[in-house]
């Protein structure tokens, strides 16, 4: 493990010397497409749909960011990224956006060498259980068979809640989500954990979801966000301030039709937001329209998550902590100023 | 003593045959049913079959083709064959079919790959069925730069540079091997080669592409996925390593120290390490130590590892081949006079590689499955698609469906591989 971390620390160190960095933005504009990773398939996060075009909350984000730094939001190259591959697509250059529900942590920001730009999905570990065993925490779960992925860190969770919590379980390990389903709907396990999002999909594909319960219980902090490399400050603020652009325009009510009419809105944030007052645009090199872009090509915070995994998704996640620190949630921005 | 004896004049007539013979049920006793062992086998797997089928069959009939949604296609199935059925909802294949098979090649150029496909078929035929005019083989020679143009399109020009360099350098083979010797010449041809395409064609291709535009849009590698895919990796690993297999194979069984190390340790490297590894050096590790920006084309970049990899296995079964001939066709062959190369190419080969096909084809046929590995470096091909597909909360929880229809296109394919190779054994077969 050691000796691993030392030699990929040793070949980023190798690839940041020859690195060109801090021009990422004017490499974006020459070549005029916006390099975004995306992951290869994750129920509402993202997938290609019947014509070929990526949707999902994450793409939403290369979206937007391409139309603030392009004026197009559909200049976009997509290249599917595994769990595996991201990080060092995303320092070899092969992306210049890394937009595929990655956990924020210590050892990825720092010893990887990544800048998160935000966090734009809270997600938490969690359990599924079959309605018919009556388990309604997730304190009862001792001597259960658990479905489990192997490899990552749902599995170190896993183990470390149980133990915490003096309860011993039966680990059924398997590869895939889709094979985990299989097992869980055909009861090989009692219990199948995963980030709650995951299981609130899993949970909306089966015949009868009723028959399925998501425990209440949150056993880890998955706080999940877009992220680009180190040593390009410009280029990491331009991803930071087009999130925070997505979030501040929900709490002003700004949305993908309205935002074009509200340039001249009462409210200065809302102005200096969408460039008809002051120059914050210029302090990242940016148009003055780059957030009034970004809204009209995907609509606010609000509107991205109600289209792609909200509650009149098949997906229906509630907003919970991803409402806005208004309503009670933890999606907060700071201020445009 | 008078001689006794018998000698028959007349034909004794032809008996009836026993009562079973050529029915039904005396098939079923010889083949089935011809000892206990054998009978109680045959119960069980014919009920097995049966078994199978009885669930299989209403599954894939009871269907829907229609819906959107798998909500939908349940809607469907329910009211259409009853409460209590579960169907196959055929419906995300007839949605998703073109997907799977092109990717997300746009749907306008679709016949790029369909020619390209086609004109495969054509260019493979000379060297396949001997019936075909040897004429065509110019064309074959020519197909693999033709298809690349085709599939990626972009200026002729870049291609047409290629071509005529590589025209003009086998052109001037003879003459330079003749002037300088072979090494010499191999060598010199090689970099001349690797030095133009560096830094001549980029250069002149803009130039020429300037005074004429002549080209196809271009298709950028991330487009290509599914069967498309699939089959650019499985084709051109099997064209390219089998040559590359001979040659290894006889530098295995080489004299000289040098080409004998050189090749053992490049097979047994091969073989040591798993073709998954392979594939993640090609898509991570490669990005760490080329210097940013690189843009080294990831298709490009698992073809040329599938390459080597299927060329060290091709290389062992070809060498099981050349030690099954017979030391005495060696020995006759020196005896003849015929060098190395002309010993190899007119007597131990033709015989080598016909001992050794049906290990050739089975490997191809493994390569061609294994080129589903690729989507665990994010290659969508049909696998990885599968999982996108299900990725849209529409066909989210799908899942026989799309195997059961990569399973019968993959079956296709590698079904006609080994027909081919049965038909290939039999059209040789010339006995011992």
């Amino acid at each position: 493990m050691k000796i691993r971390a030392l030699v990929a620390s040793l070949l980023l160190l190798f690839w940041a010397s020859l690195s060109l960095n801090a021009q990422t933005l004017d490499d974006t504009r020459a070549s005029g497409v916006l390099k975004c990773g995306i992951n290869t398939g994750l129920v509402g996060f993202a997938y290609p749909d019947e014509a070929g075009n990526w949707k999902g909350f994450d793409v939403d984000y290369c979206r937007a960011v391409a139309a603030a730094v392009l004026g197009d939001p559909d200049a976009v190259e997509y290249t599917p990224l595994t769990g595996k591959q991201r990080f060092t697509a995303l320092a070899a250059g092969q992306v210049d956006v890394l937009s595929r529900n990655t956990t924020w942590t210590f050892s990825r920001d720092t010893d990887l060498k990544q800048t998160f730009a935000g966090i734009n999905y809270y997600d938490g570990q969690g359990f599924m259980v079959h309605a018919s065993s009556g388990v309604m925490s997730a304190y009862e779960l001792s001597g259960a068979a658990v479905c489990i992925q192997t490899g990552t860190t749902t599995e170190l969770n896993l183990a470390d809640f149980f133990r915490a919590n003096d309860m011993d379980y039966d680990p059924v390990p398997i590869e895939t989500n889709a094979e985990a389903k299989q097992q869980f709907f055909a009861e090989a396990c009692d219990v199948y954990t995963s980030d709650r999002s995951g299981l609130a999909a899993t949970r909306a594909s089966h015949e009868d979801p009723d028959s399925l319960m998501v425990l209440p219980e949150i056993i880890s902090k998955e706080p999940l966000g877009p992220l680009v490399r180190h040593g390009d400050d410009q280029w990491a603020d331009i991803a930071r301030w087009v999130l925070n652009a997505l979030i501040t325009a929900e709490e002003k009510g700004l949305t993908m039709d309205n935002v074009m009419s509200m340039g001249d809105s009462n409210d200065p944030e809302v102005r200096r937001l969408l460039g008809t007052e002051g120059e914050l645009a210029s302090f990242i090199g940016l148009d003055s329209s780059w957030a009034a872009n970004a809204i009209a090509a995907v609509g606010n915070y609000g509107e991205i998550f109600e289209r792609h995994i909200g509650v009149n998704t098949a997906i229906g996640l509630e907003r919970g902590h991803n409402a806005l620190w208004t309503d009670g949630g933890l999606i907060y921005s700071p201020p445009f100023r | 003593m008078g001689q006794s004896g018998f000698v028959r004049k007349t034909m004794v007539p032809a008996a009836a045959p026993p009562m079973l013979e050529g029915t039904v049920i005396g098939w079923l006793r010889a083949n089935l049913f011809n000892s206990w062992l054998n009978s109680a086998l045959s119960v069980v797997f014919v009920t097995a079959v049966a078994y199978l089928l009885w669930q299989f069959i209403p599954w894939a009939f009871k269907s829907s083709w229609t819906a959107n949604s798998l909500v939908e296609c349940r809607q469907q199935i329910k009211a259409g064959f009853g409460e209590d059925v579960s169907g196959a909802c055929w419906a995300v294949i007839r949605e998703r079919y073109l997907q799977l098979i092109y990717g997300f090649y746009p749907a306008d150029l679709y016949w790029r790959p369909n020619l390209t496909f086609v004109l495969m078929l054509i260019a493979l035929a000379p060297v396949l069925f001997p019936t075909v005019s040897r004429k065509l083989l110019l064309f074959s020679c020519m197909y693999p730069f033709l298809g690349y143009w085709l599939l990626w399109g972009g200026s002729i020009w870049g291609v047409a540079l290629v071509v005529a360099e590589l025209a003009l350098a086998f052109y001037l083979l003879s003459p330079l091997t003749a002037r300088f010797g072979l090494l010499i010449t191999i060598v010199g041809v090689v970099l001349a080669t690797v030095l133009w395409w560096l830094f001549a064609v980029a250069p002149l291709q803009s130039l020429f592409h300037g005074i004429l535009p002549l080209g196809l849009r271009a298709v950028p590698s991330n487009q290509f996925g599914g069967f498309t895919l699939s089959t650019i990796i499985g084709v051109t690993g099997i064209v390219a390593s089998l040559p590359l297999g001979i040659l290894w194979a006889l530098g295995r069984r080489s004299d000289m120290l040098i080409v004998r190390s050189i090749s053992v340790g490049f097979i047994e490297l091969i073989r040591g390490v798993p073709l998954i590894t392979l594939l993640f050096v090609a898509s991570t590790l490669l990005n760490i130590f080329l210097p940013p920006g690189t843009s080294f084309d990831i298709i490009l970049r698992v073809v040329i590892v599938v390459t080597l990899f299927s060329s060290g296995y091709v290389a062992e079964v070809i060498r099981g081949g050349l030690a099954a001939l017979p030391v005495g066709q060696y020995e006759a062959s020196d005896a003849l006079g015929l060098d190395y190369w002309k010993s190899m190419r007119l007597v131990v080969l033709p015989q080598a590689l016909k001992i050794s096909i049906p290990g050739i084809v089975s490997s191809f046929i493994g390569l061609f499955k294994d080129t589903t590995l690729v989507s665990i470096i994010g290659l969508l091909d049909p696998l990885g698609l599968s999982n996108a597909i299900r990725a849209d909360s529409a066909w989210n929880g799908i899942v026989w469906e799309l195997y059961v229809f990569i399973a019968v296109m993959f079956f296709a394919f590698c079904f006609a591989m080994s027909r081919y190779s049965m038909h290939l054994e039999r059209r040789l077969e010339t006995g011992h």
